[in-house]
């Protein structure tokens, strides 16, 4: 065990290196270019015996990846944003093709403009392709998170592909003291690759070709079950990591202060930290606040959620993404999950473009939301846009969009 | 070396319940790679009308193993494919076999890419001339003047040169074939399969339902594409142009078949066999390929690729 000053990016890096990945490929995008660069010296210093293949764009980049993993190899690529969006199309036939894979996605804003800052606006759009998708809240996690990629993609009880979000800049280029385990008890603690078939003329296996549309839909169903069963696989994969490596992060969600917390605080990603720093100040005035970090979004932590969140007076989601022409994505999760119980519910949307939200910020939009709980006794306000300082008015706004729009 | 039919496997490697249509060039393609092959082969296939003719899962109509992948990443899936081969300590040949589309089209930029990189691969352009799977729409591999989906009047575009292309990227071979000339085919595929790094042969492919034209002609029309000069056979190798012996008396215009003689066989040619001038721009396109053809024999006399020849 060694700490080491790791940015994010190489927090990512040395996963990759502890998973003895085989093949590496991808096409460099701000803010990920780092993995790439890290991944690169490692393989050509010699300390990481894996190929490179340095491919000419993040579709092709993708698919090489799903190549190596369909033909046997421990594979990985990493992207961000439009070079996400561009793969999209490799993205739903890797999970359908149940090829165990792990690809990093640091968080960046989508163009136009262009804009290399954070929001989950990337990620969101890959919920519905079936791949488990985590989200990490600092760099020690993204090491961790990677690593334990590897054990939940491989496990035949899964047997599907793995995102590890990380958001731009605020984690992919920040350093931060990183515990980097022993590569002896990496190797100890996960396991040689498993996967559901290999493509190589002694198998003879054909995948892809055209099904009866009865068994394509069972596929779906098998990748569905396929999540409901990794849900499990991810608490067990955070337990035995914590066993050796004496880390443990709760699994599917991060609890924070969420036992005695009267207004719960659900939230992904690196501003989870200024939720929580929020969380202890208002608490120092009276006002109970516990923050739920959702670390995957995908198997979506329904169950989970149900226990923390359905007794409190009043959740309130923090959305850094937006669904045009409806609500933030995980505010929608969220409501969908507690519909039934009826508690009351915020959801705000925050953030996007990069653009910064401090612990302040969520003090504020927190009192105010529990000030419009306390007049109206239940709430439940869909969609609560906390615009960038200066904004605030809607005068402001339309002098803008007269201006810019 | 010559290949000997007698020597040729008798193994069925295209298998009933293929779905192929009749006179198919792609299930005739298929056979002779893995004829040529063996078995040490994992095929990738894009989308295309070889994704269809597999037939239905779970069984196949190719006795091969297959990894089907999405349009745009043929190339780049065997790439990945061979590294993982290479970092086991296999020796499987992967081979791409892929449409003009997924070739020259919408495959394009993985193929250069690949081509760049000189993977350790075998890339196939079977090439049927239109996006046959999706109806006969145009490609930028349709010829001049023919008749497709998207193309009522006739394409008013020459055909992309591929093969030329790839040669431009300074690969280890490059070869143009026929189904109309299989043993052609088969021993410019064996003769690849021996070398290491990026391969690419062009597959001339007449399809019936495309071309319009009788299902049983499809080995004559290719052999037309050959014999009227339209299609020379070479092969490149190591820097070394050659034109393959099959094909090389048609360098010389007194032996070819005027190009009337293919085009009349096909429907999709049909609104301008009364065309003089149209035909005359055919006949062109074919004096202007076979002056870039002249042009890299010379240019490319002194290669390496002699020596591989003897060596083979």
């Amino acid at each position: 065990m060694v700490v080491r000053s790791l940015t994010g990016n190489y927090a990512v890096a040395y996963a990759v290196k502890l998973a003895r990945v085989q093949v590496v490929s991808a096409y460099p995008i701000t803010p990920q270019t780092t993995i790439v660069e890290k991944l690169s010296e490692m393989i050509e210093k010699g300390e990481l015996k894996a190929k490179m293949v340095r491919v000419e764009s993040e579709h092709s980049a993708l698919a090489t990846v799903f190549g190596a993993a369909s033909g046997g190899a421990r594979a990985f690529t990493a992207t961000s944003s439009h070079g996400l969006l561009y793969m999209h199309e490799v993205v739903w036939w890797a999970a359908g093709s149940r090829i165990p894979l792990v690809m990093a996605v640091v968080a960046r804003s989508i163009g136009p403009p262009w804009n290399i800052h954070v929001d989950h606006q990337d990620i969101f759009d890959q919920r519905d392709t079936g791949w488990i998708i985590g989200v990490a809240q600092e760099n020690q996690e993204v090491l961790d998170m990677t690593l334990q990629a590897f054990r939940i993609s491989e496990d035949p009880r899964v047997y599907l592909p793995v995102m590890v979000g990380l958001d731009g800049f605020i984690l992919s280029h920040t350093r931060a003291p990183v515990d980097v385990p022993d590569q002896d008890l990496v190797d100890e603690w996960l396991p040689p690759r498993r996967q559901p078939y290999v493509i190589s003329p002694e198998t003879n296996v054909v995948m892809g070709n055209i099904a009866p549309d009865e068994v394509h839909y069972l596929m779906r169903y098998s990748m569905h079950e396929a999540m409901e069963r990794a849900k499990r696989v991810i608490e067990e994969v955070d337990r035995s990591y914590a066993e050796v490596f004496g880390r443990s992060y709760g699994g599917l969600i991060e609890c924070y202060k969420c036992d005695d917390a009267d207004i719960l605080v659900v939230i992904t990603g690196s501003w989870s930290g200024d939720a929580k720093h929020a969380a202890d100040r208002l608490r120092s005035i009276g006002i109970n606040v516990g923050v739920a970090r959702v670390r995957f979004i995908r198997p979506w932590p329904r169950e989970r959620l149900v226990e923390i969140a359905r007794d409190k007076k009043l959740v309130i989601v923090f959305d850094r993404a937006v669904s045009m022409g409806s609500l933030g994505p995980l505010f929608m999760e969220v409501s969908s999950t507690l519909y039934p119980y009826g508690t009351s519910l915020a959801g705000v949307i925050a953030g996007l473009a990069g653009v910064d939200v401090s612990y302040e910020d969520f003090e504020r939009a927190i009192k105010t939301l529990v000030s419009k709980l306390e007049e109206q006794g239940r709430l439940y306000i869909p969609q609560f846009w906390l615009f960038p300082e200066g904004f605030e008015s809607e005068e402001k706004r339309l002098e803008v969009a007269r201006k810019w729009l | 070396m010559a290949v000997n039919l007698k020597a040729l496997p008798d193994k069925k490697y295209i298998m009933p319940g293929n779905a192929s249509c009749p006179g198919c060039p792609e299930s005739m393609g298929l056979r002779y790679v893995k004829m040529a092959l063996g078995d040490n082969v994992v095929l990738v296939i894009p989308a295309g009308c070889s994704s269809v003719i597999q037939g239905i899962a779970p069984r196949s109509g190719i006795n091969t193993p297959i990894l089907n992948i999405v349009f745009a990443a043929g190339a780049s899936a065997a790439s990945g494919l061979k590294a993982a081969y290479e970092m086991l300590g296999k020796d499987y040949h992967v081979v791409v076999w892929a449409g003009d589309g997924g070739t020259g089209d919408i495959g394009f930029q993985a193929l250069s890419g690949a081509a760049e990189r000189d993977e350790d691969i075998i890339y196939i352009c079977v090439d049927n001339e239109a996006y046959m799977n999706t109806g006969i729409q145009r490609s930028s591999l349709t010829p001049y003047g023919a008749w497709t989906t998207t193309t009522w009047t006739g394409k008013k575009e020459h055909k992309k040169n591929v093969p030329i292309i790839l040669v431009s990227h300074g690969v280890k071979y490059v070869a143009t074939a026929t189904v109309g000339y299989p043993t052609d085919f088969i021993e410019k595929l064996r003769r690849a399969s021996k070398i290491k790094g990026f391969r690419y042969i062009h597959l001339l492919a007449p399809c019936p339902v495309g071309w319009r034209f009788d299902p049983s002609l499809t080995a004559r029309i290719g052999q037309l594409a050959v014999k009227t000069g339209l299609y020379p056979l070479f092969e490149y190798v190591n820097g070394k142009f050659r034109l393959s012996p099959i094909g090389r008396r048609y360098k010389d215009p007194k032996n070819r078949l005027p190009i009337i003689e293919y085009l009349k066989l096909q429907g999709r040619y049909k609104h301008l066999l009364d065309k003089p001038e149209e035909i005359k721009k055919i006949e062109e396109y074919i004096e202007n390929t076979w002056h870039l053809i002249d042009a890299l024999e010379k240019s490319f006399s002194k290669g390496g690729g002699e020596k591989i020849y003897k060596a083979l």
